[in-house]
């Protein structure tokens, strides 16, 4: 092994795994490869330039459930029972929403395997990830993508505060975790309804967006957050909140307030409320949001973010000095996420102690395809993550992915790794030989046995699986 | 062309890896336990409704289930007090034969509502959280025998906490494999440096042996939502006869059933359904080792008693376990019960704990897998000889 490691950490810990020759240009200053990432200003890869925002796809969502509705009121009409399969109207729309789904998720793996700034493509994983919202609830399916371009992507180098608020805001967000229809049990539609107070949101973003689970929260606040939040919608929802309700047939929203985060005053809980000993007053929108910085600012929200991030760069048990001083940063900048990640690459212990993560198995398939520098269909790429276990924006629950080697290394998760190796070693081998790709793909790193089974390898096909299944190169 | 010699090698370094004991695959006990973990916390009182309550219906609101004599969706009766979920048939026939207790108003020590701490305590089996890395299933393993490497199986691409620690577990999911075993063998050699896969590789090996030309289509690594068919035939199949699995461990996702969730229809009735279809055919894929099993359906917490303002319920407290198979004794439902009037309620708003998760897993692996108590109040449940198991579960 090569003492100088630091372009495979570069390359592999902070990045996307190197396309081939990239490792040579990056060892020249493998600190300076990353700053000079978080200089740029993040914009929108054109991968995914050209998919619909937020408030385009909830229209779709909503023209849908209005024809729904009206398609089961002329079928009672004309007196014919409602059937309970899905209409052909229905299928067709949910297939479209799936096919949706599917061709910006690969899009968006696209973006990261031909990224030019693969650290914060990383950068903008982990937030995504933080701020998890998932198609396991189906209904926002078609809204997941749309919420990284516009409540991460745009403060992946900015505040976190203003991504918290974004993220809060976000109909994908509010859907995922129930905000959108939870109302204030004395506002004036929770007087005259049936419904009231929904708690996930309040929770989740006290447990896992901000303070953690020991952040010094208690259930009262848990509850005063949420009435606190009661209000926060989607622009849309109430007219169609009347027309399920059969108080009108026909709809008559304002197309521009359509999708986009909207305040519903009637929903909201009045008068004062106590959250973590303060006393909010009653001020409509603006008490959720003096919440969100209260929270953005707090010292748990900075402990908890910098052990995430530690623990996603550095090892499943972070050193407990890079978590202190993550920390510190985090505070003295206001939340920084620029100068949080900048603060990672300067971290000695960073570079110490290579190969300590496993890489997910999204990562690990984005790295083969650049280590390839393959072109793949959008169709197979959704393939392999299926097989994988990991589709994007389909964590199991509302903590996203976990990030530790338990969660992606078990017997099953190594085998198809090893499978998805020797697969692409099959076209792959024609291309290169076994020992240049090593070099170029493992470089300093690779260790002695791999390079001496590499070079024994009964044909290239194997040689090629070899480096790809390899230690090194399932780690970083 | 070489390819004869290569293949010998590679046999070698193959039989030189393998856990040790695979040939003699005699496990220590002849029992089996499947669990079965209900992640997202299932609502208690939707699949057990204690109708028998007089303040179940007023409580419930637009989640109740209706009384068992109702003329469409009333709850199937278990004892004149308790019923199960109209959804819940095959329940029903096991617990009318005596294979299936009941418990209810049933938690863990812990009494705050996040699902993560939750279900981390709940597979730790501490009274705290985040107190230790492997579970209290992988530390009965330990206790049962020599060959402990063989037990455990989860039918997941990685081992769930509950599974997971010093033992080593086959994670496993049915589906076509084509990986080569001789290219196995040799990437075996370049591990050397890394123990977490050399050891997990060599479990494959293992596995892939074992399972030769068994070829199951459409595995998938996506989590599930029910209990499929394919998965249930493949955890009959890995704890038949003679295989020498005992404890397999299967997670469905799923019931955070925070909104809309309905009553005797709607979504949750849908996953109630699929589950008890799954349980239904797992007995039927285990006919032959039906009467050594125990089959434990657990989650990390009920939800409140009473609906949310959005038809559906929040992070509570006391729940149900199940607990059936042939190896049990049931036919009864176990409760305390606390009672459902605003002021029995576990802080105005959850049904109040009254028994202990750690007394049912303490009855099942004293009396079903024979592990002493010392064990298993020092080191599967550190620190619980306070916590009694329940008595007489698992028949004689």
């Amino acid at each position: 092994m090569q003492s100088d490691t630091r372009s495979f950490t570069a390359a592999h810990r902070f990045g996307l795994g190197p396309r081939p020759g990239e490792l040579a240009i990056i060892a020249r200053d493998p600190s300076q490869y990353l700053l000079a990432q978080l200089r740029q200003t993040p914009i929108i890869p054109r991968e995914l330039a050209d998919y619909p925002n937020s408030a385009q796809r909830v229209s779709t969502i909503i023209q849908d459930l209005i024809q729904k509705t009206e398609l089961k009121k002329a079928l009672r009409d004309s007196g014919q029972t409602i059937p309970s399969v899905k209409t052909p109207q229905m299928m067709k729309s949910f297939f479209k929403q799936a096919e949706e789904y599917r061709d910006e998720s690969a899009s968006r793996i696209q973006a990261a395997i031909n990224s030019k700034t693969p650290f914060v493509e990383r950068l903008v994983h982990f937030w995504s990830n933080h701020f998890t919202v998932s198609i396991t609830k189906n209904e926002i399916r078609p809204l997941v993508g749309s919420f990284e371009r516009e409540a991460i992507r745009p403060h992946v180098l900015g505040r976190f505060e203003d991504m918290l608020i974004a993220s809060t805001r976000h109909p994908a967000m509010l859907g995922y975790l129930d905000q959108s229809d939870s109302i204030g049990p004395n506002s004036m539609v929770g007087l005259f309804g049936h419904r009231g107070l929904n708690e996930n949101l309040a929770r989740e973003i006290l447990e896992l967006h901000t303070l953690g689970v020991n952040g010094g929260y208690q259930q009262q606040d848990v509850i005063a957050f949420a009435k606190i939040l009661t209000g926060w919608s989607v622009g849309g929802v109430r007219s169609v909140i009347r027309i399920l309700a059969k108080v009108q047939a026909t709809n008559d929203m304002n197309p521009d307030d359509v999708g986009r985060f909207d305040f519903i005053e009637m929903m909201h809980e009045p008068g004062d409320k106590q959250f973590m000993g303060q006393i909010i007053r009653e001020q409509g929108v603006e008490e959720g949001i003096k919440i969100l910085k209260y929270l953005a600012a707090h010292p748990s929200t900075a402990r908890f973010i910098a052990t995430k991030l530690a623990r996603h760069f550095v090892s499943d048990n972070p050193p407990a000095s890079v978590i202190d001083r993550l920390a510190q940063v985090f505070l003295k900048t206001g939340g920084n996420l620029a100068m949080m990640a900048q603060a990672l690459v300067v971290f000695p212990e960073v570079w110490q102690t290579p190969l300590s993560k496993i890489k997910t198995p999204t990562d690990y398939l984005i790295a083969l395809v650049r280590a390839a520098d393959a072109q793949v269909d959008g169709k197979d790429l959704m393939k392999e993550l299926e097989a994988l276990g990991q589709l994007p924006f389909s964590a199991p629950s509302p903590a996203g992915w976990r990030d530790d080697a338990d969660a992606w290394i078990g017997v099953e998760a190594l085998l198809r790794r090893i499978e998805l190796a020797q697969k692409a070693a099959q076209t792959l081998s024609k291309l290169v030989d076994p020992r240049q790709f090593l070099q170029q793909v493992l470089g300093p790193m690779a260790s002695e046995e791999t390079i001496l089974w590499v070079s024994r390898a009964p044909d290239a096909v194997e040689g090629v699986a070899m480096v790809l299944a390899s230690s090194e190169f399932q780690r970083r | 062309m070489q390819r004869r010699t290569v293949l010998t090698g590679a046999m070698a370094a193959l039989t030189a890896l393998t856990v040790p004991g695979l040939s003699v695959a005699k496990a220590p006990v002849d029992q089996r336990l499947v669990v079965i973990f209900l992640r997202g916390g299932l609502d208690g009182l939707a699949a057990v409704p204690a109708f028998g309550d007089p303040a179940y219906r007023s409580a419930r609101g637009a989640v109740a289930i209706a009384d068992p004599s109702a003329a469409t969706g009333g709850a199937l009766d278990l004892d004149g007090f308790f019923g199960l979920h109209p959804a819940l048939k095959n329940l029903h026939q096991f617990y009318r034969q005596r294979q299936m207790a009941v418990f209810h108003a049933v938690a863990s020590p812990y009494r705050e509502r996040s699902h993560f701490d939750a279900q981390n305590l709940i597979e730790l089996g501490t009274a705290v959280p985040h107190q230790r890395q492997d579970g209290w299933l992988n530390r009965s393993l330990s206790l049962m025998g020599s060959n402990a490497s063989q037990l455990g199986i989860a039918f997941a691409q990685t081992v769930p906490l509950i599974l997971n620690g010093d033992v080593p577990v086959l994670s496993w999911v049915p589906g076509d494999r084509s990986v080569d075993s001789d290219f196995l063998a040799r990437l075996s050699q370049i591990y050397v440096h890394d123990p977490l896969l050399q050891q997990t590789l060599a479990m494959g090996i293992n596995a892939d042996t074992m399972t030769n030309g068994d070829k199951m289509a459409g595995g998938s690594g996506r989590r599930n939502n029910s209990l499929n068919r394919q998965q249930v035939a493949a955890a009959a199949k890995m704890l038949g006869q003679n295989s020498p699995h005992r404890i397999a461990v299967i997670d469905v996702s799923g019931w955070d059933s925070h909104a809309n969730q309905g009553a005797a229809n709607g979504s949750l009735a849908n996953q109630l359904q699929k589950l008890d279809e799954g349980l239904g055919f797992l007995a039927e894929s285990m006919a032959s080792i039906w009467s050594k099993t125990a089959v434990l359906v657990m989650t990390e917490f009920g939800r409140t008693v009473a609906a949310n303002g959005t038809g559906g319920t929040d992070h509570g407290t006391g729940g149900v376990a199940l607990l059936l198979g042939g190896a049990v004794n049931g036919g009864a439902v176990l409760s305390r019960w606390p009672g459902l009037g605003p002021t029995q309620l576990y802080q105005g708003r959850d049904l109040a704990p009254t028994l202990d998760i750690r007394s049912i897993l303490k009855a099942v692996l004293a009396d079903h897998l024979g592990i002493g108590s010392n064990d298993i109040n020092q080191h599967v449940f550190p620190n619980s000889p306070s916590i009694k198991p329940v008595q007489q579960l698992i028949r004689v």
